[in-house]
């Protein structure tokens, strides 16, 4: 490790452990606590990524958590960045992006084609001649995009989990950790989350040669370790805000869903780089990147350095340099008046020559390209370099400290507002939504007393926005001092290759051509340039952007604006956010029974219901056929147990009801069942099951499985705007159900219950309560299927004891359970529709021809005003039933193939079934109601064109007196 | 996640309730002429403004009224529907 320097004071390394890794299959070494980046630019391992446009080498640029230039995959894993990936034994990467290697990368032509390839030249260049755009297409997939997706890899569920907390604070530097400190002194629990190894934020690095702000941490740690209410979380990062202070939080493992009462935001600033030429060349990097280097992990950034400053931060890293042991060759100030705190005193002491009012113009690369010359020059008033006198510095490394951004993602995500202020020359928070406070370097303050002092009254803030402390909270603190930041520190060059934003490889002259071709509003620009749109969205490039076009536009900084912040504010993996999934699902209570008697289980809703029993050598088709053939022939048994079952009570009920159904229930039978038709206030079918009169003022309902939620909660809210005094109970879960259908079904129950069967006590649409099998039941009389039928429904804690023993005692009778396709099957013989699958979400009663079912001489119900309106109008469709020639060879249509009269679509298959037990084809269709007499021919286009021919029938196809069932 | 206030229960995630869109009065229908039950069927004030809608909180089946700002999507209050 020949750049490792010797320990530091505040290094983050474990020397006694040293750990093996490889990188793009060359072994090195480096310290438990290494980053990839830190532990490589150690091994004197420059060349650590490509570029993605142009294939550039790069180095370490920021190292903090969003420097793309090191990129790398390992197989399972891609896109890692190595400036926050630690080095583990075993660790074998290659960096994205290239072919053929990171050193002998073939697509590094590209680079010196660059002015060729401006921006918005795959706009423009690859959309003719048509014919080669799928080439282009192709070519294009194989260059772009960065690491490869491993297709084979598998990942481990990545579990959620969920916290709470009075205040989250994020970033644990100076002012995060005071406002912490603060806020749980004053009795709030407080979470404070980091997304760096340790806290410390600035104190780690930015301060760490400053043996009185090492204390100042050392402080602050042990306060905040004393207060229980206080946790700590490092290496976890706050990724997005959400409505009513609902943090995604996550860390390597997992997403944590975080629910505050208030969000301290900490995050500091991001260090901007400077534009110039060259200024992406292993060797330039962020002062902060050199100070993390040096006082993290302990590596020395170069051996020869020119600092290029636009604030006292530059001096305080020329200081760090000369103490770790660099040889600082020149302090270049972009400020003509140059610097005056103690830390410029010490570098003149220190005899480091300082050029006032110079920039870097270029840097210069060796055949190797990493950096070997900075050439300065002098500014001219404007602040453009004066190119007829430059002088060049041999050094390695360029260090950049011109300027900061703000880390103001969270806060823009939560509503809050910038405004850019001069005495900082950055945006800093002007408008802060409830319950959001803003602390530190975000808010312009950058004095690490006032940093402390500042996240102090941010604590305190958030204590009081959440009752816990009265009194007045202190006043916000100014900068005082010069700009840390400068307002324009990007120069041209006519090479170009001065780039603004890495990610992309954008330079300066992609945003003037972008201007010149009218994109000169700041949303419009970053779509068109791509600016901010990589792996790290803009955290090191929008600024520059937007400076740039407020010069190009002549307008001010807060004129021209900056883009949306969104969620994600750092990158997440996708396994994270997929996490593992939650469905609720719902079981009868014979299921069990069902999945023995090898039933094939699928999907309905939430429930899981059988379609049909398998039996061994048959097929789906047979054993469908066979189950409801020995309905018509003998008894079956089906699991209806997915039926809604609704309880409507009291004094109103009965009037409740007419005004949700269609159809009249005040003088209905107690004893007796009713069909039940509900429309919307359009006159919609939406509903359809059978109202049971138990009693005056209680009935019962059934509705259908996948409605019942809906129409359950539509009764409620239809119960309380018509004030009426009924009481609803939704007993879907709480019961079983099962109907026992078929010619000898009387014979299978009789012996079972003490209710009196005979037709002349219990007839057709009749309802008794007695018990079945030992168990309370409700027995219903209904004829869906068309044949003598008993819907049973006893509580689901015996929904199986019940099921088994109706089985045993039909095995005399042949007895076989059914599925829903054979249901679907005998009730579609039967002619009866399915809401929602026979109507659609513009069915009225009329076009499904239930007209029969609306009440005569009612006062009011759901509906039934559009009805009025609407039965005035000619109908423009109308359900009916359609056969097919019994000796129908050749395709057969499917459900939604339409109806075609004269070249024309005059409707719609809704249901069709091949096999039946009446021994030929039939359907229901929507078909225009001039189609719509029995008899009328008519042809169906399926799938592959060709057209079938059908009749138009009536309903019901089976037993039209209804003589079965009764 | 936004917290809606169940007046019932209290403040709750907003995935608990579902939306049961602007509280409106039906006009009489026997003395409204076609057009007007048609408007107040069919037609929906979609305009910025501070709005009274239908909430329901979903485990407890509760319908209640909100008063919600939709410019801000902030919630005035909640209450239940003829509480006030």
């Amino acid at each position: 490790m020949p750049k490792r320097l010797p320990p530091q004071p505040g290094e983050w390394l474990d020397r006694n452990r040293t750990v093996a890794f490889r990188f793009e299959g060359k072994t090195y070494h480096g310290f438990v606590g290494d980053m990839l980046s830190s532990a490589l630019w150690a091994n004197d391992v420059r060349l650590l990524g490509r570029s993605f446009k142009y294939h550039r080498p790069r180095g370490v640029y920021s190292l903090s958590n969003h420097d793309v230039n090191l990129m790398v995959e390992d197989g399972r894993r891609t896109n890692l960045r190595g400036d926050v990936l630690p080095i583990t034994p075993g660790l074998d990467v290659r960096a994205v992006n290239t072919v053929g290697g990171l050193k002998r990368d073939r697509l590094r032509i590209i680079d010196r084609f660059g002015a060729f390839l401006p921006v918005g030249f795959y706009y423009k260049a690859f959309h003719t001649p048509r014919r080669l755009f799928r080439f282009y297409e192709n070519q294009m997939r194989k260059i772009a995009g960065l690491g490869k997706i491993e297709p084979s890899a598998r990942w481990p569920a990545s579990p959620k989990d969920y916290a709470f907390c009075d205040l989250l604070v994020v970033g644990a530097g100076p002012a995060g950790l005071a406002g912490a400190i603060a806020a749980a002194e004053n009795g709030l629990h407080v979470l404070l989350v980091d997304e760096q190894q340790r806290p410390g934020g600035s104190l780690t690095w930015q301060w760490a040669g400053d043996a009185a702000a090492r204390e100042r941490l050392r402080e602050l740690l042990e306060r905040a370790s004393m207060l229980d209410n206080l946790e700590m979380r490092c290496a976890t990062q706050a990724g997005g805000w959400y409505a009513d202070h609902w943090v995604a939080l996550f860390n390597d493992r997992r997403l944590t869903k975080l629910r505050a009462g208030a969000t301290l935001v900490a995050t500091g600033c991001i260090e901007q780089p400077a534009v110039f030429y060259n200024n992406d060349l292993p060797g330039v990097m962020l002062a902060s990147a050199a100070q993390r280097l040096m006082h993290i992990y302990a590596v020395k950034p170069c051996d020869r350095a020119v600092v290029l400053a636009a604030n006292s931060d530059g001096y305080r890293l020329a200081c760090d340099l000369y103490s770790a042991g660099v040889d600082v060759a020149a302090v270049v100030d972009l400020r003509r008046e140059g610097d005056q705190t103690e830390m410029s005193r010490r570098v003149a002491e220190a005899g480091i020559a300082i050029h006032r009012g110079h920039a870097v113009y270029e840097a210069v690369a060796n055949r190797g390209k990493t950096v070997v010359k900075a050439t300065i020059c002098p500014l001219n008033d404007d602040g453009s370099p004066r190119t007829d006198s430059t002088s060049a510095i041999d050094c390695d490394g360029i260090m950049m400290s011109v300027g900061w951004a703000p880390n103001s993602g969270l806060v823009s995500q939560a509503g809050g507002r910038f405004r850019y202020a001069t005495h900082v020359e950055q945006f800093i928070p002007s408008e802060l939504p409830p319950g959001v406070f803003a602390a530190g370097r975000l808010n312009g303050v950058f004095d690490l007393q006032d940093q402390i002092a500042d996240g102090r009254r941010a604590g305190l803030a958030a204590a009081a926005f959440l009752g816990k402390i009265g009194g007045t909270i202190p006043e916000a603190l100014v900068h005082r001092s010069s700009p840390p930041s400068h307002p324009y520190p990007i120069f041209t060059h006519p090479k170009k290759k001065n780039f603004v934003d890495l990610d992309e490889d954008l330079h300066l002259a992609d945003f003037v051509n972008a201007h010149q071709e009218g994109y000169d509003n700041i949303e419009l620009m970053k779509r068109y340039t791509t600016v901010g749109m990589g792996p790290s969205q803009g955290k090191l490039s929008n600024m520059n952007a937007v400076r740039i076009l407020a010069r190009l536009n002549g307008a001010s900084i807060d004129a021209t604006g900056s883009t949306t912040s969104r969620p994600f504010h750092q990158p997440v993996s996708l396994g994270h956010l997929a996490g593992r999934r939650f469905h609720p699902l719902r079981r009868t209570p014979m299921h069990e029974w069902h999945a023995q008697a090898g039933a094939e289980i699928i999907h309905a809703g939430d429930w899981f219901r059988p379609e049909y029993y398998r039996v061994d050598g048959r097929t789906r088709d047979d054993c469908i056929y066979e189950e409801a053939a020995n309905v018509r022939r003998n008894v079956s048994l089906i699991d209806v147990g997915t039926l809604g079952k609704l309880h409507v009570m009291g004094p109103d009920a009965a009037r409740f009801l007419e005004h949700i159904y269609t159809g009249r229930f005040e003088n209905q039978k107690t004893g007796t069942l009713r069909y039940g038709l509900a429309c919307d206030e359009t006159g919609v079918i939406i509903e359809d099951g059978v109202v049971a009169r138990l009693d005056d003022d209680c009935f019962y309902v059934t509705a259908t499985s996948s409605g019942v939620a809906a129409f359950y909660r539509e009764m409620q809210r239809w119960a309380i705007i018509f004030k009426m005094n009924v009481a609803l109970v939704n007993a879907t879960g709480q019961l079983a159900a099962m109907n026992i259908a078929g010619p000898k079904s009387r014979e299978v129950i009789k012996d079972l219950t003490d209710v009196d069967l005979s037709p002349e006590q219990f007839g057709y649409l009749g309802v008794r309560r007695g018990t079945v099998a030992g168990a309370r039941a409700t027995l219903m009389r209904v004829g869906f299927v068309g044949e003598l039928g008993y819907e049973i429904h006893v509580p689901a804690s015996h929904g199986w004891h019940v099921w088994n023993v109706l089985i045993e005692a039909g095995r005399r009778y042949d007895i076989r359970p059914f599925g829903i396709e054979a249901q679907r099957l005998l009730r579609l013989e039967k002619g009866h529709f399915i809401v929602g699958h026979d109507t659609d979400a513009l069915t009225t009663p009329f076009e499904a021809d239930v007209a029969w079912a609306i009440g005569k001489n009612k006062d009011f119900f759901v509906g039934g005003r559009s009805l009025d309106i609407i039965r005035k109008k000619p109908l423009t469709r109308t359900l009916v039933g359609i056969v097919f020639p019994q000796a129908h060879r050749g395709p057969f249509p499917e459900e939604c193939n339409l109806i075609i009269a004269a070249g024309e679509i005059a409707g719609r298959v809704t249901s069709i079934a091949r096999r039946t037990t009446l021994g030929f084809p039939i359907g229901m269709a929507f078909v225009r109601p001039d189609l719509a007499n029995p008899g009328t021919n008519i042809e169906i286009r399926v799938d592959d064109g060709n057209l079938v021919a059908a009749q138009v029938a009536r309903l019901p196809f089976y037993d039209p007196g209804n003589g079965r069932q009764r | 996640m936004k917290l809606l206030d169940c007046p019932l229960i209290g403040p709750r995630p907003i995935q608990e309730f579902q939306s049961g869109g602007e509280v409106r009065d039906m006009p009489d229908p026997k003395l409204s002429s076609d057009d007007e039950w048609s408007n107040y069927v069919f037609n929906r004030r979609g305009e910025p403004a501070v709005k009274r809608e239908w909430w329901y909180h979903v485990p407890s089946g509760t319908w209640f009224i909100a008063v919600r700002d939709n410019r801000t999507d902030q919630i005035v209050r909640t209450f239940l529907y003829g509480s006030e």
